[in-house]
């Protein structure tokens, strides 16, 4: 058996920026576990800009970002492992994976950070009549296709979800010669951001329908078209109201799963509306020594933000490294009335620094008022233009703050009329 | 005097910017915006809007088929679709770096494209 400070199992933004972090703050042996053939994650099929303009100060293509933590990474002395795949992390922390070279491993781990990220949700998720033919795929593997692979999956394409990589997959496909003929999306406002609708969907004068889905895919060995319908407000298709689309080509953008089967093998406690872990404000989970950050933990909209909550993972699986147990009082956190859901779920009422609570809300808000309350006290409460549940929000809780609220007692953030 | 509404798309923020514009389509004045990036791309979308561009060059005997390449800063918003053309003539070889210039002052525009990925 392996014997290692710190064992991070993913390879992507936030096992890279939860190595490096931890190995600034002196952790000596930490070692990266990678499924795939290199570092870098979903970043390197992204080759669109927009990354790293908050962590950088500079627009990066998807490649560029972790190109730079990979070179960092590849600088130190963390040990990476890729072609690996963690199969288990025991009681005490043990963690097992397997790969060609190594065959079966065991490590023994003082502290383990899970940043295995997320995948699409899948056409079987759907229930969309129809067969099992080709030209239905995700948007993310069309992209891996387009960007990676380099050739074309269709000419003529419909999408399903308006997820942000459906939205850039309309822009991709159209610059390389595709007709997008249209991004149907079943709620009544699009789950990507506003800015790849306008820069994705409207240059290009590619039609978003909202409330609209798709009920059935047409075509035995290759997709010939879709049914298209629009939805009630309980979701439902009218009927009467069906649309045939001709393509060859469906993708789907409908949503992101953490990929948390470890965690949840590993006895780790998950929220029911993120679907990742339930973190204190260092990351860590319910199981001691075991850290989550990046995708894995909650689903983020800007990679900038996975960076920067790795690196609070981090720090914390460095300092529990060092002997440091989060084992005091605490208070809790909870999204109500519009806010579905808070990361960190817990705070140490001793904690040394300011904690940013991330939330996202469950329907798209103008001009209200974003309210942080303890009981019956505000703590503070600012007003917002706009919240839509594409976009991730935080507000900032300071420590003196934390320390005088009761023990046990609960944070709550909620949305209220201005 | 116009007003218009319009999503800032410099960064994924996507401030929701409001332009007033006088007869003549001047800018007279920017708000809504959370950083001076908001303010220029708002004057240049008045005038002359530009998109950063991105895409993939083949290469020939390299691990991939592709190289991701970039603009190495925004073009101008109507010729997207001529610059994918000469993109798309375009065939490197093996090996490839971070930055190296793809095809220089692509169209005239004074743009460079630029590889965004190492090929080896």
């Amino acid at each position: 058996m392996l014997n290692y400070d710190l064992v991070v199992i993913g390879g992507g933004p936030a096992g890279m920026a939860a190595a490096l972090r931890a190995h600034e703050k002196g952790v000596k042996k930490i070692i990266i576990l990678e499924r795939a053939d290199s570092l870098g994650g979903i970043l390197e099929q992204c080759i669109h800009t927009g990354f790293g303009l908050h962590y950088f100060g500079e627009e990066l293509s998807g490649p560029e970002y972790a190109g730079r933590f990979i070179t960092q990474v590849y600088d130190t002395d963390i040990d990476v492992k890729v072609d690996t795949m963690v199969l288990d992390i025991s009681d005490d922390n043990v963690v097992t994976a397997c790969n060609n070279f190594d065959g079966l491993l065991t490590i023994k781990a003082t502290a383990v950070v899970l940043a295995m990220g997320c995948r699409e949700r899948p056409r079987g998720a759907l229930s969309i009549a129809g067969s099992r033919c080709s030209g239905i795929m995700t948007a993310g593997t069309a992209q891996k296709y387009v960007n990676i692979d380099g050739y074309m999956p269709g000419k003529t394409v419909v999408i399903l979800g308006s997820g942000d990589i459906g939205l850039i997959m309309a822009r991709r496909m159209t610059l390389e010669g595709a007709k997008v003929k249209a991004v149907c999306e079943l709620m009544p406002y699009s789950g990507g951001l506003t800015r790849n609708i306008v820069q994705c969907l409207e240059d290009f004068g590619i039609p978003l329908r909202l409330s609209c889905t798709v009920v059935k895919t047409h075509g035995k060995d290759r997709l010939e078209g879709v049914t298209v319908a629009n939805v009630d407000e309980h979701l439902k298709p009218i009927p009467g109201t069906e649309e045939y689309i001709p393509c060859d080509t469906l993708m789907l953008s409908v949503g992101l799963i953490p990929e948390n089967e470890l965690s949840k093998n590993a006895g780790v406690e998950l929220d029911r509306i993120t679907n990742g872990p339930s973190v204190d404000e260092y990351r860590q989970t319910v199981k001691p020594g075991v850290f989550a950050c990046g995708n894995v933990l909650q689903v983020h909209d800007l990679v900038d933000y996975v960076t920067e909550e790795s690196q609070i993972a981090g720090e914390g699986a460095a300092r529990y490294i060092e002997g440091e147990r989060a084992d005091g009082e605490k208070v809790y956190t909870e999204g109500t009335n519009g806010v579905r859901y808070i990361v960190p779920q817990r705070i140490n009422k001793n904690t040394d620094k300011d904690v940013k609570l991330y939330f996202r809300v469950g329907q798209v808000f103008r001009n209200v008022k974003l309210t942080v309350k303890c009981g019956d006290e505000v703590i503070l409460s600012r007003p917002k233009k706009k919240m839509t549940p594409g976009e991730m929000e935080n507000v900032l809780i300071k420590t003196d703050v934390i320390k005088r609220l009761p023990a046990d007692s609960k944070i709550t953030v909620s949305v209220e009329e201005a | 005097m116009t007003k218009r509404e319009m999503v800032c798309v410099s960064c994924p923020i996507g401030c929701a910017i409001t332009v007033e514009l006088d007869d003549s389509g001047e800018v007279i004045s920017v708000s809504g915006n959370s950083c001076k990036r908001g303010d220029a791309y708002a004057r240049q979308e008045c005038t002359h809007p530009e998109r950063m561009l991105t895409s993939t060059v083949r290469v020939e005997g390299g691990n991939l088929p592709v190289v991701p390449v970039k603009s190495a800063t925004p073009v101008p918003k109507e010729m997207l679709f001529d610059c994918m053309k000469e993109i798309n003539k375009v065939s490197l070889k093996a090996p490839v770096h971070f930055g190296d210039v793809v095809i220089e002052n692509i169209l005239g525009t004074g743009v460079n494209i630029i590889a965004t990925n190492e090929i080896y």
